[in-house]
């Protein structure tokens, strides 16, 4: 690289009141004309201290806090903390209960990819159209879920040994439906973007990185499978009943924006390929294991680390526990947190424009960066 | 060390721009794909005026959205009887108050003159400005006496006395708690019927055992005197 004349060097803060960067996110990009010479990310405007407050209350009082972190899919969050408790208290999960599980967490699967296709395309500057048709999918299974938890976004619907509450009449049968008519709206999102040229110009060859990187930098989920390498925690450490189900994993070879972005596309046939198989072998039986306790829960002292693939990667809750009510220790591996620790070698020489982009496909939600 | 490895590694700033030449795809007329896009938005513009399921809007206030039997927003105390106050199923036993992920309950339970528990409280507040709204006060109560309202319609111009809600603005009665959620209110009062039948077959059976004994000492001695 030549010498740069510091004078001539452009410092622009990018955020943390901006439309592209997903919540309150500040990036300090240093500009040599159009070139970024330098990316600092500066996080935590939203750091709601909660890890901290975990360890004050009860772990059932630490469920609905779940929610919060990455509040596009609250259920994935529920799941894994769900898990990690009952790993660190040995509670068996009944079997309906985990296929309830299972279905709730690929409807959020579809909730979060498909938003991801409508804010990504915001990022690019087609603001409205795709986010509004993801978002009027979404709201179907918002109503879904409304009606299974009580709440469109903020369920707390998971328990140490199963779910609150079992599938409402009727349920089953609506969520079937919608799986259904589900690939019709893949369609036209596909019509919509895939072929359209300003969108392979402005995606292709932006933001790869070598796939050593990526894994040296512990980049997980999408972000890591449009790089090509096979790794899903469905698949290599099988959690709840995974195992079961007949399911591919997409795979990108570059690892460019527009990988990242029909990665997503694809996974969300695979997840409507699951959903079909759980939903047509739900069984009958008990939603919660019934020596489940909610009132004065107390796991034995030791320590567990419990993990997902939710959509946006690896998500995970450690905790230790000293016998009493409350955890000793609590903490979560947030996958939004740590795929945008490679920001700045992803950004390093392209474009402003492209930083931009580069940030909406990593696919971030700052609940759960700055926790 | 890993570290070491990262460093060893070609930046990457060097090299994206030109990682991967584009993919050769066959040869389509510039604009195609552009345009599949354009007939999408065409199709939904269209589609808005005229399809039922398109024409999502709700004219609230005059119109209504119907709202799921399961929604759940803040607290409610239920009561049984006429009066509310003194009808309440609460006990101050403060479980939900220490559940509460928050801490919006504040509870204070109510004594005689003498210190002893009325087992009833003085005081209950649910500062509905932190409340969240998670339902886990009405999951852990063992008395069945708080449970999740439907209400949305809370606005108010004052945000602290006007979110503050006393027990007489929480306290619901039973029938309320039937109309809103019939399924659920059904199989708690099913269950509390229950308790009760158990609880007096219990008692009167204690009734009976001690009769018996009582009769049993009685003719012991009966005989005893009779002996000596």
């Amino acid at each position: 690289m030549p010498e740069l004349d510091e004078d001539q060097l452009l410092h622009v803060s990018l955020g943390p009141q901006h439309p592209s960067t997903h919540g309150v996110f500040r990036m300090n990009v240093l500009l040599d004309g159009e070139t970024v010479v330098s990316l600092k990310p500066v996080f935590g405007y939203l750091h709601r201290n909660h890890e901290k407050i975990a360890e004050g209350i009860t772990y059932l009082s630490s469920m609905p806090f779940t929610d919060r972190l990455d509040y596009i899919c609250p259920l994935t969050n529920n799941w894994a903390y769900a898990q990690a408790v009952e790993k660190l208290a040995g509670i068996e999960v009944p079997e309906r209960a985990e296929y309830i599980r299972v279905i709730t967490a690929e409807l959020t699967r579809l909730i979060n990819h498909s938003a991801f296709v409508g804010f990504f395309l915001g990022d690019m500057g087609a603001w409205g159209s795709a986010l509004m048709y993801a978002f009027r999918e979404r709201e179907k299974i918002l109503d879904l879920f409304e009606d299974l938890t009580g709440a469109r976004m903020m369920s707390n619907y998971m328990r140490f040994g199963g779910c609150r509450n079992d599938l409402p009449d009727g349920w089953a049968a609506k969520a079937s439906v919608l799986v259904n008519e589900f690939p019709r709206f893949l369609d036209e999102l596909e019509n919509l973007v895939t072929g359209n040229e300003i969108l392979i110009a402005r995606t292709q060859n932006i933001g790869a990185l070598p796939k050593e990187a990526l894994i040296n930098g512990g980049i997980t989920g999408p972000m890591l499978r449009a790089a090509g390498v096979a790794y899903d925690i469905r698949k290599v450490e099988p959690y709840g009943i995974y195992d079961r189900f007949k399911f591919r994993i997409p795979l990108g070879t570059t690892g460019d924006c527009y990988d990242r972005l029909m990665i997503r596309l694809l996974e969300l046939r695979e997840s409507l390929a699951i959903l079909r198989q759980a939903l047509d072998q739900l069984p009958e039986g008990a939603y919660i294991h019934p020596k489940a306790k909610i009132r004065n829960f107390k796991p034995p002292v030791g320590e567990a680390y419990a993990r997902i693939e939710s959509p946006k990667g690896e998500l995970g809750f450690y905790l230790i526990s000293d016998g009493s009510a409350k955890p000793f220790r609590y903490r979560i591996r947030p996958p939004s947190f740590i795929n945008l620790t490679l920001l700045e070698d992803m950004c390093l020489g392209l474009d402003l424009a492209d930083v931009v982009l580069i940030l909406g496909s990593i696919d971030i939600v700052l609940g759960e960066v700055d926790r | 060390m890993s570290l070491v490895l990262n460093k060893s590694m070609e930046h990457p700033a060097t090299s994206s721009r030109a990682a991967t030449p584009p993919p050769a795809a066959a040869w389509t007329l510039p604009g195609i794909g552009l345009l599949k896009g354009l007939a999408v938005t065409a199709t939904n513009m269209i589609q808005s005026y005229y399809r039922k399921d398109r024409m999502t809007t709700v004219q609230y206030p005059e119109e209504r959205a119907t709202i799921s039997p399961n929604f759940r927003n803040f607290p409610f105390l239920a009561y049984d009887g006429a009066d509310a106050m003194a009808g309440l199923r609460c006990t101050a036993c403060l479980i939900c108050e220490n559940e509460c992920p928050p801490k919006c309950i504040y509870i204070v339970l109510d004594r005689d003159e003498n210190g002893k528990s009325l087992k009833r409280p003085k005081v209950f507040d649910i500062d509905v400005s932190v409340c969240m709204n998670c339902g886990i006060c009405a999951e852990v109560c063992p008395f069945d006496s708080i449970y999740m309202d439907g209400e949305y319609e809370l606005s108010t111009t004052d945000r602290f006395e006007g979110l503050l809600f006393n027990k007489q603005r929480l306290a619901r009665s039973t029938d309320y708690h039937a109309q809103l959620r019939p399924l659920e209110a059904a199989e708690v009062a099913a269950r509390r019927k229950a308790d009760e039948d158990k609880k007096l077959a219990a008692q009167a059976a204690k009734e009976a055992k001690a009769k018996a004994d009582k009769a049993a000492k009685e003719q012991a001695a009966a005989q005893e005197s009779e002996l000596s």
